[in-house]
């Protein structure tokens, strides 16, 4: 077997190259907010902290489930944001792979962002079973409706769990 | 297979402050994880990925996560798709980054090409490859950079391309300058390419750089020596290639990139 080619920063100078129009937007910002919809497109909103609780302002942020598709370069309050609709899982409860880099990481974050109105499949959800209870609330986003909030801290309280496989 | 050294399964109660280790970090613990016994099965034998916290690259200090990462079975992964990236525009001319404005930049026209393999050295097909780069001068179009270098009108320094049928990219581009940054005092970054891929699966998405054979900043470099065993550094070092030299008009350059991951599912160790 090959090893793989190991992983280099992102470094703080891809802003003018990664993103693409409408990158931030999974589907359509038209049809967000449209009641009746049962998939109806949310915005999610979110900041990337570091150690020290500042706000890490070079960070990209990608997001997919299925065939959605997002990602966002966090601006100068560390702030990302994704226009998604929630995801039809076939294995455990709905949520988004997410993943971080940045400056400063050598190597990518994954995470996953579940949703804060899916009480009953989250605690059935097998990944989030093998988190320590303390830390899964890092996992799962606040507030309900079109939108909601979902931060990811790189380290120290709070710090975001973060998996490996 | 219980010596792979990135994957190892350790239970989750086992997240104690600290640095995370690289991925040829020892593995003590294949077995317990809340009670269930988890095959183990290899994605790689070898991996030499660089550790979250490596002080001598600052930036490193405070973004580095301090708990364990929660590893996840294999065999819950190792078949998750990857991301669509239908959605990010690939035109033809973007694989040409000395084509993308009214003149050509400035600098030493370079071929950069190779295949994508996946961990068996199979190609990894129609697959996107995004790259970056500073100009000739070693600046980037990015608004971020202030390095007192100049911009060169007719070089924005980004492309894309997808992989052909063997797992072949092919990028023209000009020769990036090295830089100065903040790291430690004069610190210089070597020449390199940002290189982004996403691959067939979860566990294959890349973003990692290319440098170039011979640059004597490549063993000053941090986010080089991050990578602690030299065979790893050699990776992501592209070699001269007189086959994709192109005569009288640019050197060729040579980098093959092996992603995490298989293809199918992985044999019985």
């Amino acid at each position: 077997m090959r090893a793989p080619t190991p992983s280099q920063t992102v470094g703080p100078f891809f802003g003018f190259a990664l993103p693409f129009e409408h990158d931030a937007d999974a589907v359509e910002k038209v049809a967000y907010g449209t009641a009746g919809e049962s998939r109806q497109a949310m915005r999610v909103e979110g900041q990337v902290l570091d150690g020290a609780g500042n706000p890490v302002d070079d960070a990209l942020v990608e997001a997919f489930q299925n065939d959605q598709f997002a990602r966002c370069r966090t601006d100068g309050e560390g702030a990302f944001h994704f226009t998604l609709r929630k995801p039809v899982v076939s294995d455990g409860a709905p949520r988004f792979n997410i993943t971080v880099f940045s400056r400063g990481l050598l190597r990518h974050l994954h995470t996953r962002m579940y949703f804060p109105d899916e009480e009953s499949a989250n605690r059935a959800d097998r990944v989030l079973q093998l988190v320590d209870e303390s830390r899964r609330h890092t996992l799962i986003a606040r507030g309900n409706g079109d939108i909601v909030h979902f931060d990811i801290r790189l380290q120290g309280e709070g710090e975001t769990v973060f998996f490996a496989f | 297979m219980y010596r792979r050294s990135g994957v190892c399964i350790k239970p989750v109660q086992e997240s104690r402050p600290g640095s995370w280790g690289g991925r040829n970090a020892p593995c003590t613990d294949d077995r317990s994880l809340s009670g269930f016994i988890i095959p183990v099965k290899a994605v790689s034998d070898v991996e030499y990925e660089p550790p979250y916290l490596y002080p001598d690259y600052r930036s490193t200090e405070l973004r580095a996560p301090r708990h364990e990462p929660v590893r996840l079975p294999d065999e819950w992964f190792h078949n998750a798709p990857g991301p669509i990236f239908g959605r990010i525009p690939v035109r033809p001319e973007d694989a040409d980054l000395t084509r993308q404005h009214r003149g050509e930049p400035l600098g030493e026209r370079i071929i950069i090409t190779g295949r994508v393999l996946d961990s068996d050295g199979q190609p990894v097909r129609n697959t996107l490859v995004e790259v970056w780069q500073a100009n000739a001068a070693g600046r980037y179009l990015d608004p971020v950079d202030h390095h007192d270098a100049p911009l060169d009108p007719n070089f924005t320094g980004a492309g894309r391309c997808l992989t052909d049928d063997a797992g072949f990219y092919r990028f023209v581009t000009v020769k990036p300058g090295a830089y100065p940054w903040r790291n430690h005092l004069n610190a210089w970054r070597p020449a390199h390419v940002h290189f982004s891929l996403f691959g067939p699966s979860l566990a294959s998405r890349l973003i990692t750089q290319m440098y170039f054979p011979g640059d004597p900043l490549i063993p000053l470099d941090p986010m080089m020596s991050s990578i602690s065993d030299p065979r790893g550094r050699e990776l992501l070092i592209a070699r001269l290639d007189l086959d994709t030299t192109v005569p009288e008009w640019a050197l060729g350059y040579r980098w093959d990139i092996v992603l995490r991951g298989r293809r199918a599912t992985p044999a019985e160790a």
